[in-house]
């Protein structure tokens, strides 16, 4: 194993660009809340950009990624990055690239799915239990589904393919919102059936470009190396988005008679979401019809959302649970080892049904995994702490209450 | 004629303003408004120390109606807005002397 400029060069460039999806987080989530939380959601993103990496670099890594054949999790054995340095680490983590590239590149997935739950849970919990609550889901959620499926766990032995993260990161992240605001109870501002209007399109769309150049990293740099498969990766990524976004336009108009630019920036994200864990093995057609299910999906998933109740106030789960789900599920029926020999063919390009069942088991596993873990945690911290703000300190907003400025004088 | 300008907690709207239209009080004027009552704002504690909000966000409601419909309209904001808690805000009921329609100069009575 020997290090590869090319490659190393491009997995710099990715590491970063996924960096940038976490402040871009906080801009296209943030626009879509009232302006009493817009600077909340952004120092939330800050916060777990701070928290995270220390959780990462001290076990985090070591934990998910740790090689000792265990099924479940890691080891200890690269505790503060022991013996991560500058030389390949494996085979497996990029033998072309340092190995501490790898433990950031990783790291910043950690981050990114962290920051994704916030939407979910905006404007009503508490900081000092969110961060709690966000520190202990990394460990027990994010890791150890990182482990099964890319650390070389049980799902990764049962032949599940995840390219970039549809079960790692997004279905934990839209799962766990689900079961989070279940405990956690409605805003006083949805509470009364009240209209949920976004405080500033402008950023919600800022946003979305920025995670849309980001998902360029996030979906190209997962093929760990400057070759054709990074750019398979990144061209799926553009078909799918851009479906996506315009079957959302199309749905919308013929729903409610127009098109929204909120709708098509959130059907852009939905097609990058889907498209996610499909992108290394799939190749143009599968990649349209990823993306037409996840505007399809997605769309429905808010509808179903808006019509049980339930108070998760950016759609988190139905944009990351239900376009990670439709994109896992996606990969069973369009992965072609045509596209990516190291991957499978699916049930459409002749490889029975072997892959489609493996995806199916990887999405229940997560889904009941994510969700019952979730709830455990946020349940208990409940019993022990104070979790939601008061009324009254919703009403005036996470801003001046936990931060003590106002996005706007 | 009537103006009731209504003050309210911010969440409460949607429900005035169906609760108005539903005794077929349609036309309003509203506006995103910071103020403050008998008490001050809010203070909260925190282990360090307390700090006080003085003027909180509300929301401000103004409707003009005929006279015989003042007190409908009183009531029908009170039932509409109200928690119980402190803070579910004022209403104030002003004469108005006349209202004429642009479209047509007509004046109305």
């Amino acid at each position: 194993m020997a290090i590869d400029s090319g490659d190393t060069a491009w997995m710099l460039i990715s590491t970063a660009l996924v960096f940038l999806m976490i402040p871009a987080v906080g801009f296209f989530y943030g626009g879509m809340l009232r302006k009493q939380n817009m600077l909340s959601i952004l120092g939330q993103t800050i916060i777990i950009l701070g928290m995270v990496t220390l959780i990462w670099v001290i076990a985090g890594f070591s934990l998910a990624f740790g090689s000792n054949g265990s099924p479940f999790i890691g080891n200890l054995d690269w505790l503060m990055l022991k013996g991560v340095g500058q030389d390949p680490l494996s085979a497996a983590y990029g033998p072309s690239i340092p190995g501490i590239l790898y433990m950031m590149f990783q790291g910043m997935f950690a981050i990114i799915t962290a920051a994704l739950i916030i939407g979910g849970i905006a404007e009503r919990m508490r900081l000092k239990a969110l961060v709690i609550f966000l520190g202990i889901w990394t460990v027990l959620v994010y890791i150890p589904v990182a482990h099964w499926v890319w650390g070389g766990g049980f799902l990764a032995q049962l032949g599940t393919l995840d390219f970039a993260g549809g079960t790692v990161v997004h279905i934990t992240a839209g799962i766990s919102v689900l079961s989070a605001v279940l405990i956690l109870g409605k805003r006083v501002s949805a509470s009364n059936g009240g209209p949920e209007t976004p405080h500033n399109i402008p950023f919600v769309v800022l946003g979305g470009a920025l995670l849309w150049v980001g998902w360029f990293g996030f979906n190209g740099g997962s093929a760990i190396g400057s070759n054709g498969l990074a750019a398979q990766a990144f061209v799926t990524t553009q078909i799918a988005a851009a479906t996506a976004a315009v079957v959302w336009g199309l749905i919308n108009w013929l729903h409610v008679g127009r098109p929204g630019v909120l709708g098509m920036i959130s059907g852009a994200v939905a097609g990058l979401v889907a498209i996610t864990p499909a992108s290394g093995f799939v190749d143009a057609s599968g990649a349209i019809v990823i993306g037409i299910g996840a505007g399809g999906f997605c769309y429905g998933g808010i509808i179903l959302r808006r019509r049980y109740g339930f108070d998760d106030a950016l759609d988190v789960w139905g944009v990351h649970g239900i376009g990670g789900t439709w994109g896992a599920i996606a990969t069973g029926f369009f992965a072609t080892t045509a596209v990516n020999a190291a991957g499978k063919d699916g049930l459409f390009y002749g490889g029975g049904a072997n892959l489609l069942i493996a995806q199916l088991a990887a999405v229940a596993v997560v889904w009941v995994f994510a969700f019952s873990i979730t709830a455990f945690v946020m349940w208990t911290l409940s019993k022990v702490m104070r979790i939601r703000m008061t009324k009254e300190e919703e009403r005036i907003g996470a801003d001046m209450i936990q931060h003590g400025e106002s996005a706007y004088n | 004629m009537m103006k009731v300008e209504a003050i309210i907690r911010s969440e409460k709207l949607g429900a005035v303003k169906s609760a108005l239209e539903a005794i077929k009080v349609h036309g309003m004027t509203v506006f995103e408004v910071k103020g403050r009552g008998e008490q001050k704002g809010l203070e909260f504690t925190h282990r360090a120390g307390k700090f006080r909000i003085d003027m909180l966000p509300k929301t401000k409601i103004e409707v003009v109606v005929k006279d015989s419909m003042v007190n409908s309209v009183i009531d029908t904001i009170c039932n509409s807005a109200r928690t119980g808690e402190v803070g579910d805000g004022k209403i104030f009921v002003l004469p108005v002397l006349k209202s004429i329609r642009v479209r047509t100069g007509e004046e109305e009575k």
